[in-house]
């Protein structure tokens, strides 16, 4: 192993886990502030409720999205100096301003929420969050500007070797930035559907497993239970409600997703023909596109691999929108590449020992074509699911089959995965280059770098060994300790997140959120640690 | 023009460390704390909860800091990042364990998984800020940088005394305003234990800080940075004579001014070099030679023109709401959640 390698597993281990709280954070924050939003029009205790509970979620996911996004800032100066040399006039103003008018907003504004239940009037209470989320939307548009420039660079000119911002508009209204932030938070709200959807689902068919609610003969709900423990009916109609937002909000994402996604796709083609090729696995060029390929794709020349079965005409539509242009594939686009930026790394210091090698430009196969699939599959199969479960919810119940409820359950990481895939196909499919050079008509196709010329010379091999193993092991430790304490407050329901439901059930008991000094109604803390 | 945007970044981002190490030191301090100066889960928990609505808003400050030098300086932050790679990763590391900590600790009713946190908390506290510490002395009293601003020598060529002696004036600033700021922020027995900790504490505590300034002082320092140790001096001893004469407020101002100062003479007698380079002069990164384009300056100026005034407005609008003190009588059982 080199440090190059290593280095790109860091990154992207960092990043995939990093995005997998992210997606949660900014879908699950709207529908929470919708959810708060609706209590302050309406007064509705069940909306109260929901607030608290998913708002409970949202609390414990938000802090390991914060926690592993801080890596991510420092990790391009840590591993990537010779990136951060070449683009940082560029690349670190983004980040900047997601710091300052981003982050700020959303870390200060989400301490006023949490502890602001009882301090703040209740306008200003709904409004911290509303700043927070909003904040953490605007996040992902700066975060995704600066992606989207090594994607897609635009605004520059190169003086001395670097990257040289000449035009800040042109960066933060770049196409590619604008398409892949409408996607991005499309794909964060289909997260947050199938997360509703699933955990609300496994509410329902657990109030009907206990007797709570039973089905008439209409086959309509009788929702039951007491007042008792928070499980009443108010509580019925939490998880009603949510499952059938949790259902609205896939269907809509997946439609977002949809069209954005190819938008995206035809800029794409435009701007990196190779990536889509080898989404494709298209070797020749042709107009059909590929449902299923099969043959060695990791073999690299391409010509042992064999559509089974093809969509004639459906890749120039998902190209160009009309069935007829040809799209170009590998074997056409290789020798293009190598003109235009060389057959070998140049004879410089800065590649190391690789300089003079030769050149791959087609990123590896199996990633590429299976990560687009699997995004798209996973999304559209959550999308299905989400429609059949709306259907089925009509009667204002889930039926008592513990086999649909662990599918609900288990559908909540479909949407993960088509994230978590989207992400490897865009930043693997841009290889070998870390910034992508455009053959575009703007005619900055010369702004370029290629990965290997991007990691730190002065950098170790046994510190990145180091960084890479730590941070693994802490990450994997982390994402237990979080589904550990998701699935404790699933499982605890609504009085899980509003202990003062409980003793309502236990009459006579101690109040268990009860002060040493008794209640006062000019409480320092609305919520303690 | 050329000469001048740098300068108005540089002065920026030691605004932006002198606030977050302002803020975000009494937060790292009152980590430290919870495991040696609390004495009961509640202790620990009134301390958890001085902090609570307000360290993650304190925190974007460093990253703020950091993103800045990345935008304004890209030179500076890839040689200080990749050469402090280590420490950094610790840091790293420790404030990830630190935040998810301070989230997680009450959401359990165990006495382990607390136990387990109170650990993470400091440790995480400790580490980044003796991390933070190695790192901004370094960049003030310099690196083995090659002509490409890289470090050579291994994993531990940043490791040196001044190193040491950033990290120790960190670490202890963050525990002396800890201290100050609990005498602020608590009611009761906790109140007075922290007072009387800090008085005995203060005189300690900020030595290194000031022996880092009159370091970087004598070795490129000017009148005025001599004028501003002078004030670091005088600022802490108001503020430990403010302490004894319990008046609680200008104590906990004083010591930002002690803070502030020193940051400044440190900043300030380094200037304009933003990462020395040990083994040639002609070798260190200057805000000249390190710095983005003036159109990239020019544009962060007018967001920093903008953003930083708000950030502040909303920021000390949040102490003001959670402005009563917090006693063991604020904190409510912990409660237990229990699959239905």
């Amino acid at each position: 192993m080199e440090a190059l390698e290593i280095a790109r597993w860091q990154f992207g281990i960092t990043t995939v886990y990093h995005f997998l709280m992210v997606p949660l954070t900014i879908g699950l924050g709207l529908v929470v502030a919708i959810m708060q939003t609706l209590w302050y029009r309406t007064g509705k205790e069940h909306y109260l409720r929901m607030t608290k509970f998913w708002g409970k979620l949202f609390l414990i996911n938000f802090i390991m999205g914060v926690a592993t996004g801080i890596v991510q800032e420092f990790q391009f100066g840590l591993a990537w100096s010779e990136y951060s040399r070449f683009v940082g006039d560029v690349f670190g103003a983004p980040l900047a301003m997601e710091a300052l008018l981003a982050f700020f907003v959303e870390s200060t504004f989400l301490g006023l929420w949490i502890f602001g239940w009882q301090r703040l009037p209740r306008l200003i209470h709904l409004g911290s969050l509303w700043a927070a989320v909003s904040a953490s939307v605007f996040s992902a548009y700066f975060i995704i500007v600066a992606n989207s420039w090594m994607q897609h660079p635009v605004g520059v000119e190169l003086v001395d070797g670097r990257a040289r911002m000449v035009d800040a508009w042109a960066v933060f209204t770049n196409n590619t930035a604008l398409v892949a932030f409408t996607h991005t938070i499309f794909g964060a709200l289909a997260v947050a559907g199938g997360f509703l959807l699933g955990i609300a689902w496994y509410h329902l068919w657990k109030r009907r497993h206990d007797g709570l609610d039973s089905v008439g003969a209409d086959g309509r709900v009788l929702p039951g239970g007491d007042e008792a423990g928070g499980r009443g009916r108010t509580d019925h109609q939490v998880w009603l409600r949510s499952a059938r937002i949790g259902a609205v909000v896939a269907l809509l994402s997946f439609a977002g997703t949809a069209v954005s996604g190819d938008l995206q796709a035809k800029l794409m083609f435009e701007q990196q023909p190779m990536k889509m090729a080898a989404a494709e696995a298209a070797c020749h060029d042709g107009t059909g596109f590929s449902i299923l390929s099969v043959g060695n794709l990791g073999a690299q020349d391409c010509d042992d691999i064999v559509a089974v079965i093809e969509v004639p005409e459906m890749l120039s539509f998902l190209a160009n929108g009309d069935f007829t242009t040809e799209v170009k594939g590998v074997n056409t686009l290789l020798p293009e590449y190598k003109e235009q930026y060389g057959e070998t790394l140049p004879d410089d210091p800065i590649y190391g020992e690789r300089a003079g090698m030769p050149i791959d430009y087609l990123p590896v196969m199996e990633v590429t074509y299976w990560g687009f699939r699997i995004m798209i599959g996973f999304g559209a199969v959550a999308a299905f699911a989400a429609l059949v479960a709306l259907w089925v919810l009509r009667k204002g119940t889930v039926p008592q089959s513990r086999w649909l409820m662990r599918l609900a359950v288990f559908g909540i990481l479909a949407p993960f995965g088509a994230n978590s895939a989207g992400w490897i196909f865009t930043e693997m499919g841009r290889q070998p280059f870390v910034v992508a050079p455009n053959p575009d008509p703007n005619g900055i196709d010369g702004v370029f770098m290629f990965t290997a010329a991007a990691v730190s010379p002065g950098v170790e091999l046994s510190e990145l060994i180091f960084s890479l193993v730590a941070l693994t092991l802490v990450y994997a430790v982390l994402l237990v300790v979080e589904v550990k304490l998701l699935v404790t407050y699933v499982r605890g329901g609504v009085a899980s997140a509003m202990p003062e439901l409980k003793h309502q059930h236990d009459d006579g008991d101690t109040d268990e959120n009860e002060r040493p000094g008794g209640k006062d109604k000019d409480d320092v803390l609305a919520f303690a640690y | 023009m050329n000469e001048l945007l740098p300068t108005i970044w540089f002065i920026l981002i030691a605004v932006l460390w002198t606030g977050y190490l302002f803020l975000e030191g009494f937060d790292l301090g009152v980590g430290m704390l919870m495991k040696v100066f609390a004495r009961t889960d509640r202790e620990r928990r009134v301390l958890l909860n001085t902090i609570g609505p307000v360290w993650d808003g304190n925190e974007v400050w460093l990253l703020t800091a950091v993103g800045a030098t990345f935008a304004a300086f890209p030179f500076w932050y890839a040689s200080l990042l990749s050469s402090l790679y280590l420490p950094l990763v610790l840091v790293l590391l420790a404030l990830i364990f630190r935040a998810v900590g301070f989230e997680y600790r009450g959401k359990m009713n165990s006495d382990r998984w607390r136990r387990r946190w109170d650990r993470a908390i400091f440790a995480g506290s400790l580490t980044s800020a003796a991390g933070i510490g190695a790192t901004l002395a370094v960049t003030t009293t310099g690196l083995p940088l090659n002509a490409n601003g890289d470090r050579v020598g291994g994993p531990f060529a940043w490791l040196s005394f001044d190193a040491l002696l950033g990290a120790a004036a960190v670490v202890l600033f963050c525990l002396v305003h800890a201290l100050a700021f609990l005498v602020l922020k608590t009611a009761g027995s906790i109140r007075e234990r922290a007072r009387r900790v800090l008085i005995r504490l203060l005189p300690v505590a900020v030595v290194p800080l000031l022996l880092w300034g009159g370091r970087v002082h004598v070795a490129g320092g000017t009148f005025w940075t001599g004028v501003l140790l002078t004030l670091a001096v005088v600022a802490v001893t108001c503020a430990w004579l403010s302490q004894r004469k319990s008046r609680d407020g200008w104590g906990f101002v004083w010591l930002g001014v002690f803070l502030a100062a020193s940051l400044a003479c440190i900043f300030g007698s380094a200037y304009p070099v933003v990462l020395p380079s040990t083994l040639d002069e002609a070798f260190s990164l200057t805000v000249q030679n390190a710095s983005s384009s003036p159109y990239t300056l020019g544009l962060m100026s007018i967001i920093a023109a903008f953003g930083v005034p708000l950030v502040l407005a909303y920021q000390g609008w949040t102490y003001w709401v959670f402005r009563k003190r917090v006693s063991e009588q604020s904190i409510p059982e912990a409660h237990t959640v229990t699959p239905l």
